[in-house]
């Protein structure tokens, strides 16, 4: 596939791509260029929503009636960007955009590309940074199937920047509207065996030795919807000692539906559910990669994994997300040491055991 | 603790076991419970005492709590912390810890200890070393002792020297230097004990702190040595594992052959022969008066008195020598490892004031901790072994005298009973009679023998009385692995948890199932066979080769630091401690999951 006005690759984005990727995508390509195992995909470039949106001429219309929003009520609100999004999903791409999705769509697909299953998601340009996190608020399609399939989700993405919640939060938060904009990362989808995210501190405490692990069977939307109660692992980045395992009743899981796309929810097998989702090598290998990334990046991070249900471990393994842990970074900005150095290290022993502290 | 709905008995509700009555009278009477102690709060410690203590064998808690608390209590005056109180029932061994809570006795006992404390914090490798030349003397001292043999008349020297004493005079004196020597040895015990678990419990409390999640055996991983006197008689035999096979005379050391037979063949082997026993001989003094157990009950014989214990590991070491294995123990990369370890917490630290503040207790920590981790050896091993040895002499001139049956009989008396007995052989020899204590003592040893024997059967609960609202107290948790948490999970009848789950402390890393095998007793680890995972009340140094021998290790008592930890970590195994009742709940050959990072046993 190659780069063009629209269309970037994973392989050519770094994280200082994100205005015109998203933070999505840029970090997306920053961990496949850090030699992290991604799976492959292309971003649509926020270009391609600047363009879609100046040749049908609802751009301006729209800045306008959100401006006009500010003050209003939630109903209001509700019902103006109701109609925003009907619009964006029914409005046909322009001819340049169209062609170039389908054409990287096919490429990424090749021969397959009635079957090519992809996660389609949204990529703001504002989410995900530590500053204003909105995450979740905006779409994810998954399992999307062939060029319609596609082309509709890549719709469907660019209308949840005009949900009530994001409209609301960009009103509350005075951003200015004519520079927001939304690209698109669609990525071959995993059909994941068993999938979950990965905090590299715990979530917890805080404690940064160690690396808290949450995963289930299937695809891990099921985790993120809170509609499974995952296996939780607790290990150290030191030792590798796993000083956690909670290991769940898993009675549902995500799955991809093959004959119309998207996930359905099903059964777990019983013997199944109480098994642990993943072996004690894919749990090391999950350190490992966790490790390696937040040495990358510098800090904690939140990371998306998920292992397929096709190849052999480790090549099975996929990171599909990593963003920068935010909860925690807060406190430590306003946190006092443990102890300071005293004059005599014994002077230690004597403020535990003085009965002071 | 959130709810109490489980609680241990009373002491005033702990019954006779049927068939032992009179066990009161082979402990002095300050040992009973009183129905004041209802109040207070006690703990069965099985750590120590594992076994129904005979009626000599109590010193070894006398004499430790005699000295433990006249050094946190009146020598060092820790601010929070007095000594403990001891009492026996159905022969077992309850300790109970007393606090101070007032805040401006706190501070007056703050400003003693800041001024003791800190003057052996200071000079500390200084005053260690004079230690070390102090407890040496003592062990030479207590071998010195001569244990008069009262022929029938005194040696001539008593007349052309003019001493003008008699050698049954010496008999009493001999007694009691004796005992002055090992009460002298438990107060050296202490001189340093407790301000060394200070400073580890120091930097433990930090990491908690700074790593919410760290584990306890990563902060002990810190701390500990590598080089530790603990290992050096396993060393010593590998050492002579790998001499006999360097002297070609490998195949003298037959699997399960008696100790005698072995050396006889060895002897009979010619001048390879004699440079291995010469070999022996020096590994034996003093590497060999390593008791096989925790230095508390006679009948824990050192390897020098009882061979059986370390000629079991040689043929097996010989074959891994004959195999081209080392042997050695990877002392460099456990070093690498540890420091490995630590300057990556260190590094994850968050700021350089708490690196500096990590550096000080980290390496006061490392400081204090050679005794901490050395003195076992010399006190409850060497010199222990040479003291039980030693009174043993005593009780030969009473079975000589006809007072007892056997010398080891001795240690079926209190030792104000045999000071007693042995007055009893000094009147008559003086008088030119017989003593009279043979039809006293020597049904009296028989009934307690027996008495200790049913004592066996009662299954002695893990505390007695109402449970604190918490525990906190650091050498409680470091020790016994008692905390708030583990008190309310042995308090839980088993139903709760499920009839095959213990809990205890994640004393060692690694999942592994294998086939249990439960040894009550250390003098039975010769039962032991390749590959079985190991439970038993609590370990002791001695124990050592059985791990190299075993999958995993699984104890009822003992926390981080203890030692089945410390030797299972370094040999890289699994390892479950202070579960509290692994060896009532656990049948040899049952199959277990042991989960050495969870701290969780299962029997499948």
């Amino acid at each position: 596939m190659n780069n063009n006005d629209f269309i970037r690759r994973f392989e050519d984005i770094h994280i200082g791509d994100r205005p015109a990727v998203g933070g999505k995508g840029a970090s997306l390509g920053e961990l496949l260029n850090a030699g992290v195992r991604v799976p492959p995909g292309f971003v649509v470039r926020t270009s391609a929503f600047r363009a879609a949106f100046r040749q049908s001429g609802i751009g301006p219309e729209i800045v306008r009636t959100i401006e006009a929003l500010h003050g209003m009520g939630l109903e209001e609100i509700a019902a103006a960007t109701r109609e925003i999004r009907a619009r964006i999903v029914h409005e046909p791409l322009p001819a340049p955009v169209n062609d170039a999705v389908v054409a990287a769509y096919e490429q990424l697909a090749r021969q397959d590309a009635e079957f090519f299953p992809v996660a389609v998601r949204s990529s703001a340009t504002s989410e995900d940074s530590e500053e204003a996190s909105f995450a979740g608020l905006q779409e994810t399609l998954l399992w999307v199937l062939g060029e319609a399939g596609v082309l509709h989700a890549v719709r469907e993405c660019w209308a949840s920047l005009y949900s009530a919640e994001s409209v609301s939060y960009r009103l509350r938060l005075a951003l200015p509207e004519p520079e927001v904009a939304m690209a698109v990362v669609i990525q071959r989808m995993v059909n994941a065996r068993s999938a979950g995210v990965m905090f590299t501190r715990s979530p917890a405490t805080g404690d940064r030795s160690v690396i808290a692990i949450e995963g289930s069977w299937g695809i891990g939307s099921a985790i993120v919807s809170g509609e499974v109660t995952p296996d939780k692992f607790i290990v150290s980045k030191v030792t590798g000692e796993v000083s956690g395992r909670t290991i769940a009743q898993k009675a549902i899981e995500h799955a991809p539906d093959p004959k119309h796309g998207g996930i359905v929810t099903r059964a777990v097998p019983a013997e199944q559910q109480r098994q642990p989702c993943i072996t004690d090598e894919e749990l090391r290998e999950l350190v490992r990669l966790g490790k390696n990334i937040e040495r990358h990046y510098g800090h904690p991070q939140d990371i998306e994994w998920a292992i397929d249900r096709a190849g052999a471990f480790p090549d099975n393994i996929y990171l599909l997300q990593s963003r920068p842990e935010t909860v925690w970074a807060k406190k430590d900005r306003e946190r006092q040491p443990t102890a300071v150095p005293k004059a005599h290290a014994y002077d230690h022993v004597f403020s535990l055991m003085g009965g002071r502290k | 603790m959130s709810a109490k709905k489980h609680a241990f008995p009373l002491p005033s509700e702990i019954e006779t076991l049927p068939g032992t009555e009179g066990w009161e009278t082979m402990y002095p009477y300050f040992t009973r419970f009183r129905p004041e102690d209802d109040k207070q709060f006690w703990f069965y410690n099985s750590m120590h005492f594992p076994e129904p203590m005979p009626a000599f064998d109590v010193i070894t808690a006398e004499v430790p709590y005699t000295g433990m608390g006249a050094f946190t209590t009146r020598v060092f005056a820790f601010p929070t912390a007095l000594g403990v109180d001891h009492r026996i029932v159905n022969g077992r061994v309850y300790i109970t810890a007393y606090a101070v809570t007032d805040p401006a006795e706190i501070g007056r006992r703050a400003e003693i200890f800041q001024k003791r404390a800190g003057y052996y914090f200071e000079n500390w490798e200084k005053l260690y070393g004079e230690w070390q030349v102090r407890v040496e003397q003592l062990i030479r001292d207590m071998d010195a002792i001569e244990v008069p043999t009262l022929p029938e008349f005194e040696d001539e020297k008593v007349v052309t020297n003019a001493t003008g004493i008699a050698q049954n005079h010496y008999v009493r004196e001999a007694f009691h230097r004796c005992i002055e020597n090992y009460s002298k040895m438990w107060h050296h015990h202490f001189e340093f004990l407790m301000l060394g678990y200070g400073a580890y419990v120091v930097f433990f409390e930090f990491c908690k702190k700074a790593f919410p999640e760290i584990t306890d055996q990563t902060v002990a991983r810190m701390v500990a040595g590598i080089d530790v006197t603990m290992f050096r008689p396993d060393d010593e035999l590998k050492k002579l594992a790998k001499l006999a096979v360097q002297l070609g005379i490998g195949d003298k050391f037959v699997p399960e052959a008696d100790p005698q037979q072995i050396l006889a063949a060895v002897r009979a082997a010619g001048g390879a022969g004699e440079e291995w026993l010469l070999a022996l001989e020096q590994s034996r003094n003093p590497w060999f008066n390593l008791s096989t157990g925790d230095g508390f009950y006679h009948h824990h014989r050192s390897w020098n008195e009882d061979l059986s214990v370390p000629f079991s590991a040689l043929p097996r070491y010989i074959r891994q020598v004959q195999n081209g294995e080392s042997l050695e123990r990877p002392t460099e990369r456990l070093k690498v490892e540890r420091q490995r370890i630590i300057d990556e917490y260190r590094a994850l630290l968050a700021t350089d004031e708490d690196r500096a503040a990590f550096d000080q207790m980290l390496g006061l920590s490392h400081r204090v901790f050679p005794f901490v981790e050395n003195h076992k050896f010399y006190c409850e091993h060497w010199h222990t072994t040479r003291f039980f040895l030693k009174v043993r002499e005593f009780g030969a001139l009473l079975a000589n005298k006809g007072v007892l049956e056997e010398a080891g009989d001795i240690f079926h008396l209190h030792y104000s009973e045999a000071e007693q007995a042995l007055v009893d052989v000094m009147l008559a020899w003086a008088a030119g009679s017989q003593p009279v204590g043979g039809p006293r003592w020597k049904p009296m040893v028989a009934e307690r023998k027996r008495i200790l024997e049913k004592l066996k059967e009662w299954q002695a609960p893990p505390a007695l009385g109402p449970i604190p609202e918490s525990v906190e107290d650091p050498a409680l948790k470091m020790l016994w692995g008692i905390t708030s948490e583990t008190l309310d999970a042995w308090s839980r009848p088993p139903e709760e948890d499920g009839e095959n789950i213990l809990r205890g402390y994640a004393a060692s890393p690694g999942v592994v199932e294998g086939v249990a095998r439960v040894l009550l007793d250390v003098n039975d680890i010769g039962q032991m066979r390749e590959g079985e995972i190991l439970v038993c009340p609590v370990t002791a140094p001695s124990w050592a080769p059985v791990f190299g021998k075993i999958k995993a290790a699984v104890s009822d008592i003992g926390g981080t630091m203890s030692h089945a930890a410390i030797v299972a970590r370094e040999y890289g195994m699994p390892a479950v401690v202070g579960t509290g009742h692994a060896t009532k709940r656990i049948k040899t050959g049952q199959r277990l999951h042991v989960d050495g990072d969870r701290g969780v046993v299962t029997i499948l």
